[in-house]
């Protein structure tokens, strides 16, 4: 049943992805009609609205979560497909843990950069 | 067979031969014979043994679609070989080979022998607490008309293992249960009578189980009985989720029937005549 955890977290990511994909569309590629998230007006690109942005909590937590869901889906995605290769067990296992090791490395640095953001972003609006 | 008809056309048998004791690999020998109206291709194959080359060596048994032993590749589609009518698939030239995704015994017998293990370990049988019930019955278990119609189509596999060789996820990943196997599994899951789902489970949704499929659909589209496997494993998928987060109905199987009298008869059903012992 390890197997049916790991799929069923995998399809909810993909749908958390799809949301947070929706809301990226929303703000960064429609800003012009929709002017969610930048109070400066103009482009959703620009510092003043990117200073914003980053200074919320609510945006680095999103940053946070999509690192989270999109790794999650893609080395799982990744792992299955590997899989379907006829592997010896040992190699699966191997396999698993480098994933493993790849995913939380990367989901460390990128909760790093998406913190270190906010702290600059906050420094920033202050000025 | 009157090869004086009008009717008799000449078809070239491109035929996959392998004997594992002399040749080191599979190859293709192509014989042409004289083929009428009706003829089906376990019919041309038996010519060829007859009249041609007695070392031909393929599987079968019923002649009609029964049995599944027939299974092999005819011009790349999985199918049988006792179902299909040369004429229908071919005007000049047919390729005859052994299903794919199995290694070959002799020239079209495939070894089915992983397909019938794997069929095997996902407990295809009804399995109950009462299972003394099950190995020397004292009555009937009730089961509706609706319960039966949630499985039936699934019960008319005749294990061929066409879906087997079809199935792109095994051609790749050879310890992928298959649709066969994960079939006949969704088809104990979904009987009444039945209360083995959560052991099969262990099965199912293993690494190499219901997860892997990809949902081609090609078990489906070639199965020679019209069985849904693609579906079947779908459905398993859903179970297996609804399962783990603990949102599937429990429920109890069917009881035993100890006496007549004690199902719902349908309507308009005339009483039998009255006993006369």
């Amino acid at each position: 049943m390890r197997e049916t955890k790991y799929w069923t977290w995998h399809m909810a990511a993909g749908v958390v992805i799809g949301f947070l994909l929706g809301l990226h569309m929303l703000i960064m590629h429609v800003g012009g009609i929709t002017h969610l998230f930048a109070p400066a007006g103009g482009e959703a690109i620009s510092q003043a609205n990117s200073l914003f942005r980053d200074g919320r909590l609510f945006f680095t937590a999103t940053y946070i979560l999509l690192l989270g869901v999109a790794l999650y889906h893609g080395l799982y995605g990744l792992r299955t497909i590997l899989f379907e290769l006829t592997l010896k067990p040992a190699v699966e296992k191997a396999i698993s843990f480098v994933l493993l090791v790849v995913g939380l490395g990367l989901f460390g640095l990128g909760t790093w950069a998406a913190i270190t953001v906010r702290t600059i972003a906050i420094a920033g609006i202050r000025g | 067979m009157p090869e004086d008809s009008k009717s008799v056309r000449q078809i070239n048998f491109h035929v996959t031969r392998y004997n594992p004791e002399n040749d080191r690999a599979p190859y293709v020998k192509t014989y042409t014979i004289p083929v009428r109206e009706g003829m089906t291709v376990l019919d041309g194959l038996h010519y060829i043994k007859d009249n041609v080359d007695s070392t031909l060596a393929w599987r079968y048994s019923c002649r009609m679609g029964v049995c599944g032993s027939c299974g092999m590749l005819l011009n790349g589609q999985p199918t049988l070989a006792c179902n299909t009518q040369i004429l229908h698939i071919a005007s000049t030239d047919l390729t005859v080979a052994p299903l794919p995704n199995f290694d070959i015994i002799r020239d079209l017998v495939p070894d089915l022998l992983t397909m019938f293990d794997k069929h095997r370990s996902l407990k295809p049988y009804i399995v109950r607490a009462d299972e003394a019930e099950i190995n020397d019955p004292a009555g009937e278990f009730y089961q509706s008309p609706e319960e039966l119609e949630a499985y039936l189509q699934f019960t008319y596999c005749i294990k061929c293992g066409c879906c087997m060789a079809a199935c792109p996820t095994l051609a790749t990943d050879a310890r992928y249960l298959g649709p066969m196997p994960l079939a006949a599994a969704e088809r104990y899951n979904v009987d009444a009578r039945d209360d083995g789902r959560r052991q099969r489970n262990q099965q199912t949704g293993s690494a190499h189980g219901a997860f892997r499929c990809h949902y081609a659909g090609e078990c489906s589209r070639v199965c020679p009985k019209g069985v849904d496997p693609a579906k079947a494993i779908q459905l398993l998928k859903r179970k297996l989720v609804l399962d783990y987060l603990h949102l599937a109905r429990r429920k109890k199987p069917c009881q035993k029937l100890h006496g007549p009298g004690q199902g719902k008869p349908l309507p308009n059903i005339p009483a039998g005549p009255a006993k006369t012992v």
